[in-house]
Parts: C-alpha cells; sequence; structure tokens
C-alpha cells in the first residue's frame, strides 16, 4: 500500500490498517515538489510530489497502534517520560548517562524498581506520546506514504498497543478537512444506519456529547440534515461528527438507491432512466461458454 | 441476430482500452490516443467523441459488443447513451494510482445511477510493484461487501476472461433471484 496523503487521508490509511488488521510499518515521506505536472484526469493537471527524506514511522501490530516516531526524535523511555512530565529533565540526564547503551525494557524494570514510576505512568506515557505524534500529522495533506508489510522497529521499543479507532475518532476531530468532508457527504438528505455487528463495534469507544447526539438519532427514516436541525449542529459539524463515526465504522450512510437521489445531488439534470436490458437467463449462459472457450 | 452489451469503465489510463483489446476478436476501435499538449488537446476534443469498441461473436445469432467510456468527463452524455440497455458494467481501477480511487468511485456512483445492472469492479495492474491489494481498495473506495471486486491484469487474456465470467455470473444470479 502506497500513496500520498492528497488522495487518501491519514484517517483513511489509519482505517484500512485497522480493518486489515495489519502488521508493519508507515513510513511518512517528506513532500518534494518536482515542478513537473502530472495528469489527474483527462482534463485536470497537478504539481507532482516525489518522496523525499523519511519524515515519520508509525508502527502497527495486528491492526494496533504500537509505535510512533518523527524526525530525529528516537522516542526512547526516558525522553518519553521526561515529555509526559513523569521525569523531570535533570532525572531524565542522569538516568540518560547512567543507562547508555540499556534497553527501553531494561530501563523500565530499574525505574519502576527504584520507585521513580509507576507501570501504569511508563503505559499511560507511551500511549500519549505515540498518539500525539500521530494526532500531529493531521495537518499532513500532501505526504507520500508507504505501508512496509511485517517490517518493526530494529530499536527494541516498548510496545503498547492503542485502539485505531478511538486514534482515527480523535484525528477526524482535529483535521480540518472542510472540503474533504463535502466530497465525502456532499448529500445531506441521507439517512445512517448501524453496522451489522454493531455491539462489537462499540466496544471500548469513547465519543463525545456530540457524536452521543448523532448517533442516538440514528435511523433510517431522519436523514443527516434532520438530525443536524435536532442537535443544534451546523453542516460543517455534523459532516465532521458523521465522518468520524463512519471512518471509525460505527455508522453508514445509507446510499441512494440505484436511480434515485444521485442524479440531483450531482447536479445533473434528471432524465428518465435508461431502461436495463430484459434478455433471457439463455443469452447469458450461451456468453458464459463462449468467454470460457476463448 | 440478437446484440448484447457490456460497458467498460474507469478513469483516464485504468486500462479499459487494454482490457477490450485482450478479449475482442476485431481490432479495437481505438480513439483515445495518449493526448501530450494542450493544443492538440483542444483540436481532439473537438474532433472526435473518444471511446472504445470490441466485439465477440458468440453464433450466428448472439454478438456481444463491449463498450470503453470515453474519459473525459465532458462526454458523460455518451455514458448514459451507453447504458442503455447494457447487460452489465465493470468499473476499471488502476490499483497502483491511488490519487485516482476518488474518479472510479464517482464514475460507479454515476453509472449505478444510470441503471440497475449489475456490475463488478476490476483492481486492474495487479502485476505493477506499486498496486495496492484488492481488500485495502475495497475500504479505500468504500466498495460493499456485496460487490465483486476482482484483481486483474489487462494485458493478460486469462485475468480478462475471469473479470467477464464474474459478472455474468452475477447477471444470471440476479437473474434467477
Ligand atoms: N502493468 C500493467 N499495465 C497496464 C495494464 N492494463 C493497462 N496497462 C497500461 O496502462 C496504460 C493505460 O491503459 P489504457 O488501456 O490505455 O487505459 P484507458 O485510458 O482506460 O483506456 C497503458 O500504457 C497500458 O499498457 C495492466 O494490467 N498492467
Ligand atoms: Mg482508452
Amino acid at each position: 500500500m502506497q500513496g500520498n496523503l492528497r488522495d487518501v487521508s491519514l484517517t483513511q490509511v489509519l482505517n484500512i490498517i485497522n480493518l486489515s488488521r495489519k502488521t508493519g510499518t508507515l513510513v511518512l515521506y517528506e513532500a518534494k515538489k518536482t515542478g513537473q505536472m502530472e495528469k489527474v484526469n483527462a482534463e485536470q493537471e497537478r504539481e507532482r510530489i516525489e518522496a523525499g527524506a523519511e519524515r515519520a514511522h508509525i508502527v502497527f501490530k495486528e491492526g494496533k497502534l504500537v509505535h510512533a516516531r518523527i524526525g530525529e526524535q528516537d522516542g526512547n523511555l526516558v525522553t518519553v517520560l521526561n515529555k509526559s512530565g513523569k521525569l523531570t529533565d535533570g532525572q531524565a540526564k542522569i538516568i540518560r548517562e547512567r543507562t547508555k547503551n540499556v534497553n527501553d525494557k531494561a530501563i523500565a524494570l530499574k525505574l519502576i524498581g527504584a520507585n521513580y514510576v509507576t507501570q501504569k505512568d511508563i503505559i499511560n506515557s507511551i500511549q500519549q506520546y505515540t498518539m500525539d505524534i500521530v494526532y500531529n500529522m493531521s495537518s499532513w495533506k500532501q505526504e507520500p506514504f508507504r505501508f512496509q508489510d511485517n517490517v518493526m522497529p530494529t530499536v527494541e521499543r516498548i510496545m503498547v498497543p492503542i485502539d485505531l479507532k478511538n486514534v482515527i475518532i480523535e484525528l477526524s476531530r482535529r483535521e480540518e478537512m472542510l472540503t474533504e468532508l463535502n466530497n465525502f457527504l456532499p448529500d445531506l438528505d441521507r439517512p445512517l444506519k448501524f453496522p451489522p455487528d454493531l455491539k462489537q463495534k462499540f466496544q471500548g469507544v469513547h465519543l463525545s456529547v456530540e457524536e452521543w447526539r448523532v448517533v442516538s438519532y440514528v435511523d433510517p427514516k431522519n436523514t443527516i440534515r434532520q438530525i443536524a436541525k435536532a442537535s443544534n449542529m451546523s453542516d460543517v459539524e455534523i459532516r465532521r461528527v458523521v465522518y468520524g463515526l463512519v471512518q471509525a465504522g460505527l455508522v453508514q450512510v445509507v446510499e441512494p438507491a440505484a436511480g434515485s437521489a444521485l442524479q440531483n445531488s450531482s447536479g445533473r439534470r434528471a432524465r428518465p432512466r435508461p431502461k436495463s436490458s430484459n434478455v433471457q437467463a439463455d443469452v447469458v449462459n450461451r456468453l458464459i461458454s463462449k468467454i470460457k472457450s476463448m | 441476430m440478437q446484440t448484447v452489451k457490456m460497458v467498460i469503465t474507469g478513469p483516464y489510463s485504468s486500462g479499459k482500452t487494454e482490457f477490450i483489446s485482450s478479449i475482442s476478436e476485431i481490432d479495437v476501435v481505438k480513439t483515445e490516443r495518449e493526448v501530450t499538449t494542450k493544443a492538440e488537446r483542444e483540436v481532439k476534443d473537438q474532433t472526435t467523441v473518444a471511446m472504445d469498441f470490441g466485439r465477440i461473436t458468440v453464433d450466428d445469432d448472439l454478438v456481444l459488443y463491449l463498450f470503453g467510456t470515453p474519459g473525459q468527463r465532458r462526454f458523460d452524455f455518451m455514458w448514459e447513451i451507453l447504458a442503455e440497455g447494457m447487460l452489465g458494467f465493470v468499473v476499471m481501477v488502476d490499483s497502483a494510482k491511488p490519487e485516482t480511487f476518488r474518479e472510479a468511485k464517482s464514475i460507479l456512483e454515476t453509472f449505478r445511477a444510470y441503471a440497475p445492472t449489475p456490475y463488478v469492479v476490476a483492481a486492474n495492474k495487479q502485476d505493477h510493484p506499486d498496486a495496492w491489494q484488492t481488500d485495502d481498495m475495497r475500504v479505500a473506495l468504500r466498495i460493499d461487501e456485496d460487490v465483486k471486486l476482482l484483481p486483474c491484469v489487462a494485458k493478460d487474456k486469462e485475468s480478462v476472461k475471469n473479470v467477464l465470467l464474474e459478472l455474468l455470473y452475477s447477471i444470471l444470479e440476479e437473474m434467477e433471484s
């Protein structure tokens, strides 16, 4: 899996990794402008962007976020605990000097043994550090990326699995993506529905008040516009909330039935729908044998 | 004699012409050359309504036509004409070009709105080193579980046959339901 965040947003990438329970490293590169144009489709061109230096690494294990590293920061345990305020700058400095060439796990055991920190402090700090790195990427919009299957960090790090669903929701909250939102939900006159395995999906998910409100109105009879009105949200707000919920797989937008709403929503003139063919099964069977024999 | 048709659609350069060429018994009428300069494009747009066209003769009284849709959206009006009476359609997607996924989805939705016929999505260029896996494409393109998303290499006749057969099976299934 490779591409550019211009075309596939980070939330979408995380969603894919979550759903297919991938293990490996997502590498994001600096966006290097080439000055050359490339075709987007038959009519549009845009500047081609190349992958520059590696900018960040996000590591996943079976679809869970386990590690993130950005730029020159190496994300070792002492730095992480220092950043979360569990170790002062002075403490961090001394520990770093004493633990050169000691791996993070051994350092963790020593720190817990010496009552500097608790195991819970360590877990929380690592989780927060990792998530912050990912959240700070919400403004990244044109970085090339590549997912390297089964590639894990070479340096030993303590990996605390983080459920991606919450990360995806939070990331969508932070992302400023009005255009994306409009593309995603051009039509507010569609209802929302729940996915089939609802109970499982909602397990361990923390929703905001707005999200709960929207979720509580999900019903084939309520369009998104009606839900927005009922819960006092602007078009932008409702789009953002619905986007996050859909990306996390918690609700689905009901697609218009073939031949119905779409023509109107995309500004096409409504015309009588072409008739579908009414050929016989016999014709289809003859086509099948012919193609098989080719 | 009865003629039936299928439409092969998808974004620019997704492999529609290649797909039709691999299976058509006549040389595909290739109307859509690579256009390089803007001037050439303008001239070309005025002179040609680009459309690929292939044929498979089944027997004395049955012929299947394959129509590739023109890439330029300004020829959308052609799509509707092509869609009229089609047995089904194939949406080609270049698996190595995620920048075209949105366009592919939009084309899919447009065709779905034209006619309620069965369709399949062909994840083309699976031989490309950067090709996305079909499962990942399903998520990125938001394709329902019950829609077939098939790996495809349009240069390979067997692969093209497989896509057409899967579409025909879906058509048959719908007739029987
Ligand atoms: N590697 C690879 N290249 C392909 C495949 N199908 C088409 N291509 C190439 O992709 C380019 C665009 O294909 P074309 O059929 O003209 O696309 P169209 O614009 O959809 O008709 C051409 O250079 C083809 O040779 C495929 O399955 N694998
Ligand atoms: Mg072509």
